[in-house]
């Protein structure tokens, strides 16, 4: 098989993915019930898969160490809940301390509103990351942890609670205006960092993760480049939020609690740094997992008269954990690695199946 | 002959400790220039500061006539001076192919000639275009950091050290290849340990012993100086 056709292949099976994939959530959506799990693990396994790629921008491919994805998800959802909560549903939300008066009459339609969730979360990315972007690994890894923990107080602090509505948190938040609304934007958004990652832009990321000399010695100007995708980052990071707070429709300031972080980042690592395709696969894995497969744990349970020990509330969460110890000890490097995911497995049986093709192939070099 | 790169007074130093304590050279256009000197006599540093990767104490490094004291790494690789590092630095997770391009960053311009070019003096990292820099071997390393260093399309390249580790035979393949880079007309400027091999290519040397020149002549002349046989050359009298 040429590589021509091998590529033609390829685009073939993707699009063929594609249209599978459309069909499951079409089918999903049509014949589930609204409470049926699958519909949460798959909506929220999206906006999960959205943040990681996003993170994964930052520390896979650009290795730089950040802990701020949380901080940047807050600051997006916040920004999206204030513009966008109905007008005439304000002063039910903020019935203790009223609506900011310069806040009383702006509102922003839904996709208007995921925008300035990204956009402010990027320019409060330019801002910090001036200073935070001189410290090296751990260091930076502090700064940004710091950062999150710092807007999380402040989005629920007292002076800020005619606009945050302060430690009582933001509801009415306009709900998806249908299914399959997170797929798409979730979509969108990690084909943009894709494109972008695939571009020059890109390789040099990847360069200065390999050796920050040698890619300053090609000319990448260092400063520039960790600046470029720690704001990118951000603005994905700030839409996950808004979509997160679309998917919850209430949130608090302990909603984006350092846990958050610490959950995206299980799945960057599960996935494998610096795999896109790794992130999107472990976002959902992790989540069905989480939120679903392992939830008889939680319940008590009796087989025959015999009362299964340990299974009680929290116990899930027990299990998780072994499970990601066990999958950090014996697959340190994730799921797919530094690789992305491609279709080369059933090209090179198929090769095998074909013997002229694999012949001529082999005449060819 | 104009000279492509001359450097005046450069001193240098890390923590108030002057690693080059002023130095003056000049490197001739389309000439291999050579610096030699023993560990930590400061022929990385004067290499690095030219680069723009060290911001020396006082210095005037003119390029064609124009400053480069100052001027950030990116904006001296545009102006044609590439640095390959010491120890190749090769970008071990990315494939051979990605590290090429890497090299073409600040170009705009297509690049498939020159990626043609560079395949045709190093035909072995054609074979491996797909495979990672890091599984190469410390000698295609050393192929993939000349090569990249290429793609920028330098008009001056400066080796930090090219036969660093590697086994005699490939070091014979570096230097024949630094011969036929420059036989293209690109000014190399190169830094060695080894001595001998240096000064058989070049045209003309420098020494330098503790951050300063002590000697300089062409390779031939610095290569039958009984002092530089003694020190460098490691022949008894």
């Amino acid at each position: 098989m040429t590589e021509k056709k091998k590529s033609q292949l390829s685009i073939l099976f993707s699009v063929i993915a594609l249209i599978g994939i459309a069909i499951v959530l079409f089918c999903v959506n049509r014949f589930t019930p609204p409470t049926f799990m699958l519909r949460t693990v798959l909506q929220l396994g999206a906006i999960y898969a959205l943040v990681a790629v996003s993170m994964n921008l930052l520390n896979g491919f650009t290795g730089l160490f950040s802990l701020g994805q949380a901080g940047f998800m807050a600051v997006g959802a916040y920004t999206f809940a204030i513009f966008t909560i109905p007008v005439s549903s304000r002063p039910g939300v903020y019935y203790l301390y009223g609506v900011a008066d310069w806040l009383k009459n702006i509102h922003l339609p839904i996709l208007a509103g995921l925008l300035a969730a990204g956009l402010v979360a990027a320019v409060l990315a330019a801002l910090i990351g001036a200073p935070v972007l001189r410290l090296k690994s751990d260091y930076f890894a502090i700064a940004t942890l710091g950062f999150a923990e710092i807007v999380r107080i402040i989005v629920g602090s007292t002076p800020m609670n005619r606009v945050t509505n302060g430690s009582l948190g933001l509801k009415m938040i306009p709900k998806f205006p249908n299914f399959y609304f997170p797929f798409l934007i979730s979509g969108i958004c990690i084909l943009i960092i894709a494109l972008l990652l695939r571009s020059s832009y890109g390789r040099a990321f990847k360069a200065i993760r390999e050796d920050e000399i040698a890619a300053e010695a090609m000319g990448i100007n260092l400063a520039k480049h960790k600046q470029m995708s720690f704001i990118i980052s951000s603005f994905f990071a700030g839409i996950g939020g808004a979509l997160m707070g679309m998917f919850l429709g209430a949130i608090t300031s302990t909603t984006f609690n350092i846990t958050l972080t610490y959950n995206i980042l299980l799945i960057v690592v599960i996935g494998g740094m610096g795999s896109m395709t790794g992130s999107i696969i472990s976002a959902f894995l992790v989540i069905a997992a989480r939120e679903w497969w392992l939830r008889f744990l939680d319940q008590s349970t009796y087989i025959g008269s015999f009362h299964v020990p340990l299974l009680k509330t929290g116990f899930r969460m027990v299990v998780f954990s072994i499970i990601l110890m066990i999958v950090v000890l014996f697959f340190r490097k994730g799921i797919m690695g530094m690789k992305e995911f491609n279709w080369n497995f059933i090209l090179n049986r198929l090769d095998k199946k074909d013997p002229a093709a694999s012949a001529g192939g082999e005449g060819n070099e | 002959m104009t000279n492509i790169l001359e450097i005046k007074n450069l001193v240098v130093s890390y923590g108030g400790i002057e690693a080059v304590k002023g130095i003056d050279m000049t490197v001739p256009e389309g000439e291999i220039v050579t610096l030699i000197g023993a560990n930590g006599a400061g022929k990385s540093t004067t290499l690095k500061s030219i680069a723009g990767l060290v911001k020396p104490k006082e210095a005037s490094i003119q390029f064609k006539g124009q400053e480069l004291v100052g001027k950030t790494p990116d904006f001296i690789v545009s102006q044609g001076i590439t640095l390959v590092p010491e120890g190749r630095r090769v970008f071990p997770n990315l494939t051979v192919l990605e590290n090429l391009k890497i090299g073409a960053y600040l170009r705009k311009d297509n690049l498939k000639s020159d990626l043609d070019y560079v395949f045709s003096l190093f035909p072995r990292l054609l074979e491996r275009e797909w495979q990672m820099a890091g599984t190469l071997s410390g000698g295609e390393q050393q192929m993939l950091a000349v090569g990249r260093a290429l793609m920028s399309k330098p008009k001056l390249i400066m080796m930090d050290e090219p036969s660093l580790g590697l086994a005699p035979l490939v070091v014979k393949d570096i230097f024949n290849i630094i011969q036929t880079i420059n036989g293209e007309g690109i000014t190399v400027l190169l830094i060695e340990q080894n001595a001998n091999m240096a000064l058989k290519i070049a045209h003309k040397a420098y020494v330098i012993e503790t951050g300063k020149i002590t000697m300089e002549g062409t390779g031939a002349e610095l290569l039958a100086n009984e002092e530089i046989k003694e020190a460098y050359l490691g022949k008894t009298k």
